[in-house]
């Protein structure tokens, strides 16, 4: 059987080399000793951090549609594929699957209901289910209840979550370039205008959505073997996290996938250079955040993205500045 | 089969609370026709798109297109039954270019699965090629070919009514709505605007019926008037009959009631 590949284009090439340079250097660092294993595994932490933000991106970013419960997702992934792997000892990119459909079930479930609701009564809705999910955890003595659950096995490494982090970009890219993610846009910039183009809107807001959560939940499943121990609190699978994810979200700016990915590494990061500075360091996070919305209110890229026809522009840019000297 | 697809609306009401936006409202349309439904403000004009392209309920009556009942489905149904619109307050993506613009309105007509698309596909590729083609030929019907990558909501407010209209073409409509797109232009934009409804009535075969208030645009392109006073529809008929008719003027210039 032959399959309908497209023709590599040199684009694609170019992507999947550096893609590939990036992954080979850090593991060439690591041979060498120049990063340590405690590096490697904030790397890893910022792909998963990458997932969660560019999979927000889809439903805030792109659909327009506020939803300050994305930790939820990130917990019904994280506790499904560690039950898994737990109690069954089911391979982990299956475990990973399973607890992302689950994920991806329980947004279309929420979905259906709250996003017949619009701006911040969405954002109270879907903060309210995020806590519900949380709650239901914290009762389900099956994973632990409130002693939170442990002996969840190690597999979560650089190269897993890496790989999952490009494809995440990738799927959310193609989909937000397909006419599925134009009738998304439409319904963000103007829902009664989509409509009357034909959009039928809750379905594509529910798709969204549960591509979204879909995603997290992959999230969540690299995050709980990354942690091997998970605990129903607010800062790991609640309020606090979703709100996290959120402010990476807008300091990527709101749908731009490329802002999305690097404020995810930045923001995993800084965190970790701030250690030490002890106690002062959420509050100089903090007054980075502040700094950014104020000079950067469109997110640290400005609205633009970094796309191959701008590298090229600044690039020649550059050229005709040089050969003016 | 174009003789199937006109317009019969029977006995309209569109209630808002107590309020009797529109009472009992008949009138039909036939195929490549040119209408026009005009009244003084608030007569209940823009309602009426409303309710014909599924915007608002109905609160009774029938809205016959097609040989289909349409009353009262969902807005999105009735686009792809073959009513594009546009709007008094030029509803554009602001935002997007005004290519994408176009684009979001072929969504009807888009054949490639999302998969497809994920993994970009060759039909997938070919499928986008052709929706841009399709794009940019209904952006030069309406002579704008030159803007496509500008942002939609950067551009003049008359070539904001154009796009407009370009993108309810990419619905390949049967039946056009257009809700005042002589307002905010100059006397000469509104000309070559005349001339451009003309054009799309006789190339593309579709209906339209329009709501304005430049009645000299109104009186030299309609064949057919509506005029709606308080919800109600007092006149109907070729422009000259309904220029002569004593509720008319009294509705427009007021004077004795009868």
């Amino acid at each position: 059987m032959r399959r309908n590949i497209p023709k590599m284009n040199r684009r694609t090439m170019y992507t999947g080399l550096a893609l590939a340079l990036i992954y080979l250097l850090v593991h060439g660092l690591q041979a060498f000793g120049l990063l340590l294993s405690y590096h490697v595994q904030i790397l890893s932490l910022a792909c998963i951090n990458i997932i969660l933000v560019v999979s927000l991106n889809l439903i805030n970013g792109f659909t327009g549609q506020f939803s300050i419960g994305h930790a939820g997702f990130l917990a019904v992934g994280a506790y499904s594929s560690a039950y898994l792997t737990v109690t069954f000892h089911t391979p982990f990119f299956v475990a990973l699957l399973v607890g992302a459909i689950f994920a991806g079930i329980v947004g279309l479930i929420i979905g259906l209901p709250a996003l017949r609701l619009k701006g911040d009564y969405l954002a109270i809705a879907t903060l309210g289910f995020g806590e519900i999910i949380r709650v239901i955890i914290l009762n389900t003595q099956a994973v632990g209840g409130a002693r939170g659950f442990s002996g969840i096995p190690n597999y979560t490494t650089f190269g897993n979550s890496y790989l999952l982090a490009i494809l995440t970009v990738f799927v959310i890219r193609n989909f937000v370039n397909s006419d599925h993610g134009r009738a998304c846009l439409a319904i963000r910039e103007d829902e009664i205008a989509a409509e009357s183009l034909g959009v039928h809107s809750t379905y594509f807001k529910t798709l969204a959505f549960s591509l979204g959560a879909f995603f997290a939940g992959i999230a969540g499943g690299l995050f709980s073997h990354y942690l091997q121990y998970m605990a129903p609190t607010s800062g790991q699978i609640g309020f606090m996290k979703s709100i996290d994810i959120l402010i990476m979200l807008v300091l990527g700016g709101l749908g731009n996938i490329t802002g999305s990915v690097i404020a995810a590494v930045v923001l995993t990061i800084v965190p970790e250079l701030l250690r030490g500075f002890a106690e002062y360091r959420m509050v100089i996070y903090s007054i980075i955040l502040i700094l950014v919305m104020i000079y950067r209110p469109d997110g640290l890229l400005g609205g633009r993205s970094l796309g191959y026809a701008r590298l090229k522009n600044s690039i020649e840019g550059v050229k005709a500045h040089a050969s003016h000297k | 089969m174009l003789a199937t697809n006109n317009l019969q609306v029977n006995d309209l009401c569109v209630n808002f609370g107590g309020l009797q936006a529109v009472n009992k409202v008949s009138f039909s349309l036939k195929p490549q026709s040119l209408g026009a439904l005009i009244g003084p403000n608030g007569a209940g004009k823009t309602t009426v798109f409303n309710a014909l392209t599924g915007l608002c309920r109905v609160s009774s009556g029938q809205i016959e297109f097609a040989n289909e009942h349409i009353a009262n489905q969902p807005a999105h149904y009735i686009a792809r039954r073959g009513i594009a619109r546009t709007f008094q307050n030029i509803r554009l993506f602001k935002n997007l270019t005004v290519l994408d613009n176009l684009r979001i309105a072929y969504h009807q007509n888009r054949q490639y699965p999302l998969l497809s698309a994920i993994f970009l596909t060759t039909k997938f590729r070919q499928e986008e090629k052709q929706i841009t083609a399709k794009a940019e030929e209904a952006l030069s019907l309406v002579n704008l070919s030159e803007r496509s990558q500008s942002l939609a909501g950067s551009l003049p407010y008359g070539e904001q009514r154009r796009v407009e209209i370009a993108r309810a073409l990419m619905l390949n409509p049967h039946l056009l709505l257009l809700d005042e797109p002589a307002a905010g232009m100059n006397p000469q934009e509104t000309q070559t605007l005349l001339q451009l409804i003309r054009d799309l009535r006789n190339n593309l075969k579709l209906s339209i019926l329009l709501i304005e208030h430049d009645m000299k645009l109104v009186m030299n392109l309609c064949e057919e008037l509506f005029v709606l006073d308080y919800g109600q529809l007092i006149a109907a008929g070729c422009p000259k009959t309904v220029q002569n008719d004593p509720r008319v003027i009294q509705a427009y210039l007021g004077g004795k009631t009868a």
